[in-house]
């Protein structure tokens, strides 16, 4: 299945399942509204739809909205809109990991080309794909704003800078084989320090 | 000078206006026409399609005219070269990905978007890139949709949430993937959602019944007024040939603003559905058809020998209204009945029109419902109490827990909850409370004391003072209150209809009235004068064709008492003649006194009779009445409104095949929501 970007679809979809918040999830929503003035609870839209889409597996569904705007008490089509505009919201299910390869000048003229070319080698799916066994959903992105480290990616809420193939190979296969991964510069870089 | 004006410049030219308007609102005072598409004044402002762009003097770069204030000392430039090449500029843009398909486009003609680009527009385009294309999106029966044309005003959206009141219309996505959507492509639920059709500054939201039907300039303009309520909206009909094409609103600021109810804009093919288009005569249990003479001749006979009754139904209008009157009144009195639904009156006109003038209700902070749904009654006073309740007004309900597009606090079944404690509380706290009393309950209270106890109560709490009265009755016929002001009812106050059993009729005559196959005239023999074959006309003996409101001239009053003209457009179907005429030929050959010989001469006979009626547009002035009782009493009734299906409240919207299809597509179909549920 082939595509655009999964967060900027205007299309959404049912899981089919019902969706009701995590006992967590619902002690934090409490700490979000708090945060805004009273009558304006609705602007905790999209803290919502970020606790809603790490709750469903990454993505946003119809049932998602609908929880959502029960819980803000706000018409159904407002949160759709918000959940269509920005596209780290997916809007379709994506697999476990979701790898967002920076494609900005900066990582552009550091290689990203070359990490996009592996990525899709390694794990076995075209831009905007999910690999069959749903362990992958790959796509481009505009910047991070990790361009010191480029070329760089993001694998679910992970940052993996200073690529070069080798290093990207690694760490696909340390994913599929469930070996945990150094998170960060991959040349052992502290945080965006001289080269 | 006052502290709310300042001075600002437009092209060069002095002027002082308010200081709270925006730079566009000062341009069209000034007199300079400022193009614009997003910006509408019954809308809040978006400014997002930015066509309305002006220089203003040491600003650095074009102004959107739309969403700048006016500050003191403003020079404002609307026609210089600078102005010029931004319009230019933008129109460039929005026609990138606007499809050049005006030729096949319903909007052609009529396009703010094809007549602004005659003015901005290129010849040809610069961009050689593909368009655009969009899907297009269901909005249901009514609003038919081609979202390539779309420009992203967003001027349906904001009308869905602020006027209808239904934020079911959304702007999904951002930049090209921009589109304008329902949620999950339902169908819009309002009863004003024909709107977003006149609003729609381009082609993306026509008409469906509409659809490639007739160009504007083809169709020919008759003003009228929606007798499919009480409101008296005002409306053009616009026709071609002996054909109504389609119904758009006139603008009536005092009443419905630039709104109609879609029952009015749609269900005009329903004039065309099963008309009566020449008299038939009952003749072995069977209406056979006739001619006038042989059947003016049997109905002239009858009403030598019996003692005749005339029921007036839903869409009369005055003069009609005025004839009939007028023949009966050669039988006695007490014989006109307008009132068959029952409604409960006092004599004077507040007992039974809306009191306050209907651009008030906003300004109400508390406001019960008492026995009315204006939902699906008289969508535009449902919109006026939405407007009301944007304003922090709080609204009270009492009868039926019906739902409505604003939270209402629900009270209880009977009118005694008028009494309770929450109530009381917000009612003296309120400064400008307003009741609103409808059908439901005024067509069931048997006890005069009732309607005077809502008298004194209104009178207690405020409701009517010295200089207001917003104790307001609702009834959702077009007919009625001008009916009551000519005097076409009987003398029962409460149960007018019922009580007609004990006076022993045997004809009826009834105008347009279904009422006619009640059990109650079984033994009459019946006279059904209509337009639509409906049970009333089933049940009777002779049916007489007469013309649709559309087909003649007439006068209607509407719920607030302001007379209004609904102009012909075009003439009767089939050999329809209208009642005054019929009811003329009648007199004549039974020798009666009838004088009028033209529509003309009854109409003025009528104001002469009741000259307030004559002042057109203006509501009618009354004292208010002093029908306070000492002690406040209400009866137990139990509501029955009289509206249960907007789309099919009247025997013309039941003909409808367009209004058939939003019952099915918007009220019986359960919601995709409850499909998958």
């Amino acid at each position: 299945m082939s595509g655009n970007h999964p967060g900027l679809s205007n299309n959404f979809s049912r899981s089919g399942e019902k969706f009701s918040w995590s006992k967590d999830n619902l002690r934090s929503i409490k700490n979000i509204i708090s945060k805004y003035p009273k009558g304006r609870e609705q602007s905790a839209v999209m803290p919502l739809l970020y606790l809603a889409q790490e709750q469903n597996n990454n993505w946003i569904s119809i049932e998602c909205i609908e929880t959502i705007a029960e819980t803000l008490n706000m018409p159904k089509i407002r949160v759709t809109e918000v959940a269509s505009f920005y596209s780290m919201y997916n809007t379709r299910p994506v697999g476990e990991n979701l790898i967002q390869i920076c494609r900005t000048s900066p990582c552009w003229l550091r290689g990203s080309n070359k990490i996009t070319k592996t990525i899709c080698k390694e794990t076995r799916c075209e831009i905007n794909d999910t690999s069959d066994d749903n362990k992958f959903t790959v796509v481009e992105v505009e910047c991070l704003g990790a361009c010191s480290n480029g070329p760089m990616i993001q694998i679910n809420n992970d940052f993996f800078e200073d690529l070069d193939e080798e290093s990207t190979k690694k760490i696909i296969d340390n994913i599929k084989e469930g070996k945990p991964n150094v998170i960060g510069s991959q040349k052992g870089r502290r945080s965006s320090e001289n080269a | 000078m006052s502290d709310d004006l300042i001075n600002i410049k437009v092209n060069q030219k002095e002027i002082q206006v308010d200081k709270n308007l925006t730079v566009m609102q000062a341009c069209e005072i000034a007199g300079e026409e400022i193009p614009r598409f997003c910006y509408h004044d019954k809308l809040s402002i978006a400014g997002n399609c930015r066509m309305c762009l002006v220089e203003i003097e040491k600003a650095p770069k074009l102004v959107s005219s739309c969403t700048m204030p006016l500050m003191e000392g403003m020079s404002i430039i609307t026609n210089s070269e600078k102005v010029n090449a931004g319009r230019k500029g933008v129109m460039e843009f929005l026609l990138i990905n606007h499809p050049l398909d005006c030729p096949i486009c319903d909007q052609g003609g009529e396009c703010d978007l094809q007549d602004q680009a005659m003015y901005y527009g290129f010849d040809k385009s610069r961009y050689k890139e593909n368009k655009r294309a969009v899907d297009n999106k269901n909005m249901g029966p009514l609003v038919n949709t081609i979202m390539t044309r779309c420009i992203h005003c967003t001027r349906c959206v904001r009308f869905a949430t602020e006027v209808a009141g239904v934020p079911e219309l959304g702007m999904l996505g951002r930049g090209e993937n921009a589109e304008i959507t329902t949620y999950l492509e339902q169908s819009i639920t309002s009863e004003l959602s024909g709107n977003v059709i006149d609003l729609c500054p381009v082609g993306a939201l026509t008409s469906k019944p509409y659809q490639f039907k007739a160009r504007p300039w083809e169709l020919k303009r008759t003003d009228s007024i929606d007798i499919f309520d009480s409101v008296g909206s005002n409306i053009r009909v616009d026709s071609r040939a002996e054909e109504i094409l389609r119904v758009t609103p006139r603008t009536n600021e005092y009443i419905n603003e630039e709104w109609i109810s879609d029952k009015v804009r749609f269900n005009y093919d329903g004039y065309y559905q099963q008309r009566i288009d020449t008299p038939y005569i009952k003749e072995n249990q069977k209406l056979s058809i006739s001619n006038w003479e042989e059947s003016l001749k049997v109905l002239k006979d009858k009403l030598k020998t019996l003692k005749p009754l005339a029921l007036i139904g839903e869409h009369v209008d005055l003069e009609t209204g005025y004839a009939i009157k007028k023949f009966m009144s050669n039988y006695g009195k007490d014989n006109v009945e307008c009132r068959t639904d029952n409604h409960a009156i006092l004599e004077s006109l507040d007992s039974y029109r809306f009191n306050t003038p209907l651009n008030d209700i906003e300004n109400s902070d508390l406001i019960i419902l008492l026995g009315t749904n204006p939902k699906i009654e008289t969508p535009i006073i449902n919109h006026k109490i939405f407007k009301a309740y944007n304003n922090d007004s709080k609204v009270f309900n009492i009868g039926e827990n019906i739902s409505l597009n604003y939270k209402t606090e629900y009270l209880g079944e009977s009118l005694s909850s008028l009494n309770n404690e929450n109530l009381i509380k917000a009612l003296k706290k309120s400064t400008n409370p307003l009741i609103i009393i409808g059908s439901a309950f005024l067509n069931k209270i048997k006890n005069i004391k009732t309607l005077k106890s809502i008298f004194s109560y209104a009178d207690k709490y405020k409701v009517i003072t010295k200089e207001k009265n917003n104790l307001n009755f609702l009834n959702p016929y077009a007919s009625r209150v001008g009916q009551l002001i000519i005097g076409n009812t009987t003398n029962n106050l409460c149960e007018p209809f019922s009580n007609l059993k004990k006076d022993n009729f045997e004809l009826v005559l009834s105008f347009g009235s279904e009422h006619i196959a009640d059990e109650q005239f079984n033994n009459c023999f019946k006279v059904y004068f209509g337009h639509h074959g409906d049970d009333g006309a089933m049940g009777s003996d002779i049916v007489l064709p007469t013309p649709l409101y559309t087909e003649k001239n007439g006068t209607f009053v509407n719920i607030e008492g302001r007379p209004q003209e609904a102009k012909k457009c075009h003439n009767p179907i089939g050999s329809a003649k209208e009642e005054w005429s019929i009811l003329k030929k009648l007199s004549d050959e039974l020798s009666f006194d009838f004088i009028p010989n033209t529509f003309d001469q009854l109409r003025s006979e009528l104001f002469d009779k009741h000259p307030i009626l004559s002042d057109y547009h203006e509501i009618i002035a009354v004292e208010n009445s002093t029908s306070i009782t000492p002690d406040i009493e209400f009866e137990d009734c139990k509501a029955e409104y009289p509206v249960s299906n907007f789309y099919m409240s009247d025997v013309i919207s039941k003909n409808s095949v367009t209004m058939a299809k939003c019952v099915d597509e918007i009220i019986s179909t359960p919601s995709l929501l409850e499909k998958s549920a």
